[in-house]
């Protein structure tokens, strides 16, 4: 695609003899939400972190603005992450920083902007996600929506072309889901960047990504618009976004066959 | 059977001994990372400084206590030696060479491994548990130049100066005790003491010890920390094995140390 800003090619990748990703390929446009979806442990958070240069992938290529991230040195990995925000499951805030200081740091490690700028951003970027006012908190004092929106914050700190969020909207009341929702589609609008949203909430997620892959057994199970995925007929599809219990991914996990099992125990 | 348990044994013990190899190798490249990216810590001496307060300043008062009561136990023990050999205006000599040389590094070396070291353990834990380190490495700040750096330089910074004052009050310990509550002469206290305390022999080697106790007790701190399993057991674990692998440290390092400086 000509204005993929990331690009995942052929990827595979695994660890302790197991193949988490086999030849997964996906493309990020730029100024979209995209979405990667899929069950617990089918390794969304992996894809981003691979996309991060946290990990090297076993074979295949990640693509981010153009550049092949594992061929990067650490300074190179360094020079592409500050073009990328990330916001944490849990928020990662800095427990010994004021929620102040947190958006502040990101500007106080990469520029020499003076303190009086630095605080007009910093107001803006908490102005932006509604909590201007809890400037001076601590994360402790902050409930799991607030410091999912600081966090939030701190990843738009620089203005990044890429905003990439691990499960956004996990153990969120549905008021701070609904705000969280709200401000991924806006900023992402507002500052012309790409998002990639690991997650498998299904209906908030189909309310505002306009492109979206299913993860599955290490491949691309399918991939399209929120409309196309609702009726899609592929079993998974249908399984995972209707949230049926039983299906292609079975309730139990595998075990040897039951009656034998409590005969054996009997005896 | 017997056979079977030899095997599974020694097949126990190896793992074991390759763990604690790997352990050491990992603890030696954090080490020789941190020494490499310390450049920031002294470019913006302010983090260094903020962990001096954390690591210094915190464990001033568990220090300078244990200090005032080790002087006044050695004030007593020593007099009650002494006294048979008609020599008690030696108390002050033996108060002040037995903290300056051993018992002030040592002792404040495993104060600081419980008190300040345990902290540190434990917050470089969980803040690997929370993703706070991910979080950094990918807003491209290095945790070993933001976080580890100024810690252990705040450590090796803190020990001499801890060091030197547990041996101050230490002194003031044992002059409470033996001239004003034994009777011991006060000028006899202090001019035995100033003649036979050596300046480099025994004040600077004692520094030195104290600083090379700074580096290992920080550096296990900060290596338990940052090699803690992301889980509040691992975190638990870790902390523990601070406190007993620094201890051993420290008294090693201190047998080691005395050696060469006798011999010498």
């Amino acid at each position: 695609m000509a204005n993929a800003i990331v690009e995942i090619q052929d990827l595979s990748f695994g660890y302790k003899g197991r193949l988490l990703h086999k030849g997964i390929n996906m493309t990020f446009p730029k100024g979209k939400v995209v979405a990667i979806m899929g069950g617990s442990g089918s390794g969304k958070t992996t894809l981003l972190r691979l996309i991060g240069g946290q990990l090297k992938p076993n074979k295949g290529r990640v693509n981010v603005c153009g550049e092949i991230v594992h061929e990067q040195d650490r300074e190179g990995i360094y020079r592409l992450r500050r073009k990328m925000g990330m916001l944490f499951q849990h928020g990662a805030l800095f427990t010994d920083l004021s929620v102040y200081e947190n958006v502040a740091f990101p500007m106080r490690e990469h520029t020499s902007l003076p303190e009086s700028m630095i605080r007009d951003l910093v107001l803006m970027k908490l102005n932006a996600v509604g909590l201007r006012g809890a400037h001076a908190l601590m994360p402790t004092e902050l409930s799991g929506g607030m410091a999912r929106r600081v966090a939030l914050a701190r990843a738009i700190a620089l203005d990044p072309s890429i905003i990439m969020y691990d499960e956004p909207f996990a153990g969120l009341d549905p008021i701070s889901m609904a705000v969280i929702c709200d401000l991924i589609r806006s900023l992402n609008d507002v500052l012309g960047a790409t998002s990639i949203i690991v997650t498998h909430d299904v209906e908030e997620t189909f309310q505002f990504a306009d492109y979206v892959y299913f993860v599955a057994d290490g491949v691309v199970a399918a991939e399209g618009t929120p409309d196309d995925l609702r009726q899609s007929e592929l079993p998974f599809i249908h399984q995972f976004v209707h949230g049926e219990k039983d299906g292609p991914v079975p309730f139990h996990y595998a075990a040897p066959e039951y009656h034998a099992s409590l005969l054996r125990g009997a005896r | 059977m017997v056979l079977h348990k030899l095997k599974r044994l020694f097949s126990r013990l190896g793992a074991g001994c390759i763990n604690k190899i790997w352990r050491l190798g990992a603890g030696a490249r954090l080490f020789g990372l941190t020494l490499i990216s310390s450049g920031e810590s002294f470019r913006r001496f302010r983090l260094t400084i903020r962990e001096v307060y954390f690591t210094g300043v915190m464990s001033l008062i568990i220090i300078l206590v244990s200090a005032f009561f080790v002087g006044m136990v050695l004030a007593l023990q020593g007099y009650h030696t002494l006294q048979k050999y008609g020599s008690s205006e030696a108390i002050g000599v033996l108060v002040a060479l037995a903290l300056v040389r051993e018992l002030g590094p040592v002792v404040t070396a495993l104060l600081f491994a419980g008190r300040a070291g345990t902290a540190i353990t434990a917050e470089i834990g969980l803040m690997k548990a929370t993703e706070q380190l991910s979080a950094m490495e990918m807003m491209a700040v290095s945790p070993i130049a933001r976080v580890i750096a100024p810690r252990f330089w705040a450590g090796v910074i803190a020990m001499p100066v801890l060091a030197t004052l547990f041996s101050m009050v230490g002194i003031l310990g044992g002059y409470l005790v033996a001239v004003p509550l034994i009777g011991v002469d006060a000028g006899a206290f202090w001019s035995q003491m100033q003649a036979n305390v050596d300046w480099e022999y025994d004040i600077l080697n004692g520094v030195f010890k104290s600083l090379v106790f700074g580096v290992a007790c920080t550096m296990i701190a900060l290596f338990e920390g940052y090699d803690a399993p992301p889980t509040a057991e691992g975190v638990s674990r870790a902390t523990t094995r601070t406190v007993v692998t620094s201890s051993l440290a420290v008294l090693g390092l201190d047998f080691i140390l005395t050696s060469f400086m006798i011999a010498v």
